[in-house]
C-alpha cells in the first residue's frame, strides 16, 4: 500500500440526518455508487483527504525510483537492466498520473513537492528500507509491487474519478512488474547455492516491512471509517494484509523459500493463514524519519529539485522570450 | 551465418566496428541510467530513463551480431559484461562523467547528432543485418536528437545561469568530439566494401547540426583545437574501470551464475 494512514480531519463519521442538504446529496451519489468528478461539489474534508491520500501515493513511486535505480547500473544481464529501466520509468509514469490527478482537487505539482521536501507530506514507510543486493530487486517486485496492487486494485473503484481512472492503468503495469520480480526470483532459486540464499537473505528482509505496508490495524480508526463511508478506502487494512499473505506464502512454497514467521500456519478453519504481528514500534520509527534510508531518499529528492532550479529556470525564461518575440514579432513586421 | 566479406576476409574490422557501435550505446546507456531518480523534473526522469532504454535494446542488437560476427560463441551479454576496459570500443565521449544535467544534455545531443548520421548512413550498408539494425535504432536515435537539441536551445537561451553553464558543458566536451570523426584502416576497408561511411565523410552533416543548433541557442562554437582519442581502440580514461566495476559487478562475483 503506497498510502499509509491517511487522515481524514474528522472526529466522527456523520449520518446522513447530521448532514447539509448539499452533503447529504453527495454522500447519496457515493452511496449509489457515482463517481465524483473535479469540478463537483465535494466537502472540504473529502477533497484534503484525497489530496493526501494521492500526493502520498504520488510521492511513494518517485521517491520508489530510488532504491530499484540503485540496481539498474549492476544489473546482471542486458535484459534484466532494460526491463529495470522500463520498470523504473513506469514507476516514473505512475508518479506524473498520480500527480496529475491530485492536481485536479486544486494543489500544484509545486506544492506536493514542497511538502514532499519539507516533511509534511509522507511516502510509503517500504522505500527506507535498503536494496542490498540484486535479489532485493526481485523481492521488491514480488512482495513490494504485490502488496501495492492489493490495495491498488480496490482504488480502481474509488469514488474520485481521476484517482479511479489513474489506477486502472496503473495496475495493468503494475501486476506485470510482479511477475516481473517473481521471474528474477525463480531464476535464481534454481541457479547456484549462493542465489539462493540472497533469495532467502532477501525474503528475510522484505517480508514484514512488506506487511507493515497496509498499515496497523484500522478497525477503530475513525479516519479508516470515514475514507470508507466515502468509498475512498474499501477494505481494512487487515483484511488487505490476509489476503496479501494466503496469496504469497504459496509463491513462497513454489521458490522453495522459507518465510521468516515461527507463527505462520494454515487455518483451516478461517480458509486463510494465522501469521504473527509485525513489528509495530520499528514502522513508527520508519515512519517518523528514523529508517535506514529516510535521510538518504529524502536528501536525494532535496537535492534533485534543488540542483535542478536552473534547469527549471531556464526552461521558463526561453518560454518567456520566445511568447515575446511571437508577440512582437508581427508589430515589427508591419 | 556466413560473415560478409571484407577486404581482410576474416570479419576482424566488422567485428571491431560491431563493438565500437555497441559499446557507444552500452556505456552512454549507463550514464544515462545513473541519473535514475534525480533529475530535476519529473518529466526528465521519464525522458532519460526511455533514451537510456533504447541504448540498452540497440547495444543488444550491435553486440549480438559482434558475437556472431566473431564466431567465437560470445553473447552481447558475454561482451558486455566480460571484457576488460582495454577491449571496450567506445569514445570517450561516451564515458564522461554527468556532472550537472547541463553537461549530460551536451554530450548527448553531441553524440546525438553523430549518431543519427550515422545511423542514416548504415540503413543502406551492404551487409544487411547492419541495415536492419540502423533502420530501427534511426528511428529511435531521431526523437534522442529532437529531444536533445530543443533543450540545447531552450537552456543556452534561457538564464544568465542556464547558458553559462550550456557554455561550459560546451567547451569542457568539444576536445572530446574528434575521435568520432577519426577513421583508422579498419574504417578504410569497411567504407571501401560498402559496409560503413568513412568516419570522416559524417564531420559535415554533424557540423550542420551543430553549428545551426548552437547559433539557435546564442552558444559559442569552440574553436577545433586539440581533440582526445583513444576510445575506439581501447584506449580509454580512468573512469572506464569504475563504470565496468559496477557494471560487470555481479557476472564477475558469481562466474558461473545465470540471471
Amino acid at each position: 500500500m503506497y498510502a499509509q494512514m491517511v487522515k481524514t480531519d474528522g472526529t466522527r463519521v456523520k449520518s446522513l440526518d447530521d448532514m447539509e442538504p448539499e452533503e447529504r446529496a453527495f454522500q447519496q451519489r457515493i452511496e449509489a455508487g457515482q463517481k465524483i468528478e473535479p469540478k463537483e461539489w465535494m466537502p472540504e474534508a473529502y477533497r484534503k483527504t484525497l489530496v493526501r491520500q494521492i500526493s502520498q501515493h504520488a510521492h511513494s513511486e518517485i521517491v520508489g525510483q530510488l532504491p530499484e535505480g540503485n540496481w539498474i547500473t549492476r544489473a546482471p544481464t542486458l535484459e534484466r537492466k532494460a526491463i529495470l529501466l522500463a520498470k523504473v520509468q513506469d514507476e516514473a509514469g505512475h508518479g506524473l498520473y498520480l500527480y496529475c490527478a491530485a492536481e485536479t482537487l486544486g494543489i500544484s505539482r509545486d506544492e506536493m513537492y514542497e511538502q514532499l521536501h519539507s516533511g509534511k507530506a509522507k511516502y510509503s514507510s517500504i522505500f527506507n528500507y535498503p536494496t542490498l543486493s540484486w535479489a532485493d530487486i526481485g523481492a521488491i517486485g514480488w512482495l513490494v509491487d504485490g502488496a501495492a496492487i492489493m490495495n491498488q486494485v480496490p482504488l480502481q473503484r474509488c469514488s474520485y474519478g481521476p484517482y479511479a481512472r489513474a489506477m486502472v492503468r496503473i495496475c495493468k503495469e503494475e501486476s506485470f512488474h510482479q511477475r516481473q520480480g517473481f521471474d528474477i526470483l525463480a531464476k535464481m532459486v534454481k541457479g547456484t547455492p549462493a542465489q539462493k540464499a540472497m533469495v532467502q537473505d532477501a525474503l528475510d528482509r522484505w517480508w514484514w516491512p512488506s506487511l507493515m505496508m497496509f498499515g496497523p490495524s484500522d478497525d477503530a480508526s475513525v479516519h479508516s471509517a470515514q475514507s470508507m463511508a466515502w468509498k475512498i478506502k474499501q477494505n481494512s487494512n487487515d483484511e488487505l494484509r490476509q489476503k496479501f499473505v494466503d496469496q504469497t506464502v504459496p509463491q513462497a512454497d513454489y521458490l522453495g523459500l522459507t518465510v521468516p514467521d515461527p507463527e505462520l500456519k494454515w487455518n483451516e478453519t478461517k480458509g486463510g493463514y494465522d501469521f504473527g504481528e509485525p513489528d509495530w514500534k520499528e514502522f513508527f520509527e520508519v515512519i517518523a524519519g528514523n529508517g535506514l534510508c529516510n535521510a538518504e531518499r529524502l536528501g536525494a529528492r532535496r537535492k534533485a529539485w534543488d540542483d535542478g532550479a536552473w534547469f527549471r529556470e531556464g526552461l521558463l525564461a526561453h518560454a518567456a522570450k520566445a511568447e515575446a518575440r511571437r508577440t512582437t514579432a508581427p508589430a515589427a513586421a508591419e | 551465418m556466413s560473415v560478409t566479406p571484407t577486404p581482410s576476409g576474416d570479419g576482424t574490422v566488422l567485428f571491431e566496428f560491431l563493438q565500437r557501435m555497441g559499446d557507444n550505446a552500452l556505456i552512454l546507456g549507463h550514464r544515462l541510467s545513473e541519473w535514475c531518480g534525480h533529475a530535476p523534473a519529473l518529466e526528465e526522469d521519464i525522458a532519460l530513463a526511455n533514451t537510456a532504454l533504447d541504448l540498452i535494446g540497440q547495444t543488444q542488437l550491435w553486440l549480438g551480431l559482434a558475437g556472431e560476427v566473431e564466431g567465437k560463441g560470445r553473447t552481447a551479454d558475454n561482451l558486455a559484461y566480460l571484457r576488460d576496459a582495454t577491449e571496450f570500443r567506445n569514445v570517450l565521449l561516451v564515458e564522461r562523467p554527468n556532472g550537472d544535467f547541463g553537461k549530460t544534455l551536451m554530450r548527448q545531443f553531441l553524440f546525438d547528432a553523430w549518431h543519427l548520421v550515422i545511423l542514416q548512413a548504415l540503413r543502406s550498408a551492404a551487409d544487411k543485418r547492419i541495415a536492419d539494425i540502423a533502420e530501427k535504432a534511426a528511428k529511435e536515435v531521431a526523437y534522442h536528437l529532437d529531444r536533445s537539441r530543443d533543450l540545447i536551445v531552450r537552456l543556452g537561451d534561457g538564464t544568465a545561469e542556464s547558458h553559462r553553464r550550456m557554455q561550459e558543458a560546451l567547451d569542457e566536451l568539444w576536445p572530446y568530439t574528434g575521435e568520432l570523426f577519426i577513421g583508422d584502416t579498419g574504417d578504410a576497408e569497411l567504407a571501401a566494401a560498402g559496409i560503413i561511411p568513412a568516419p570522416e565523410s559524417l564531420k559535415g552533416a554533424w557540423d550542420d547540426v551543430v553549428g545551426e543548433t548552437l547559433a539557435e541557442a546564442t552558444l559559442k562554437k569552440p574553436a577545433d583545437g586539440y581533440m582526445h582519442k583513444g576510445g575506439k581502440r581501447g584506449v580509454h580514461t580512468e573512469h572506464m574501470g569504475f563504470i565496468l566495476a559496477e557494471m560487470q559487478f555481479l557476472q564477475r562475483a558469481y562466474p558461473c551464475a545465470t540471471w
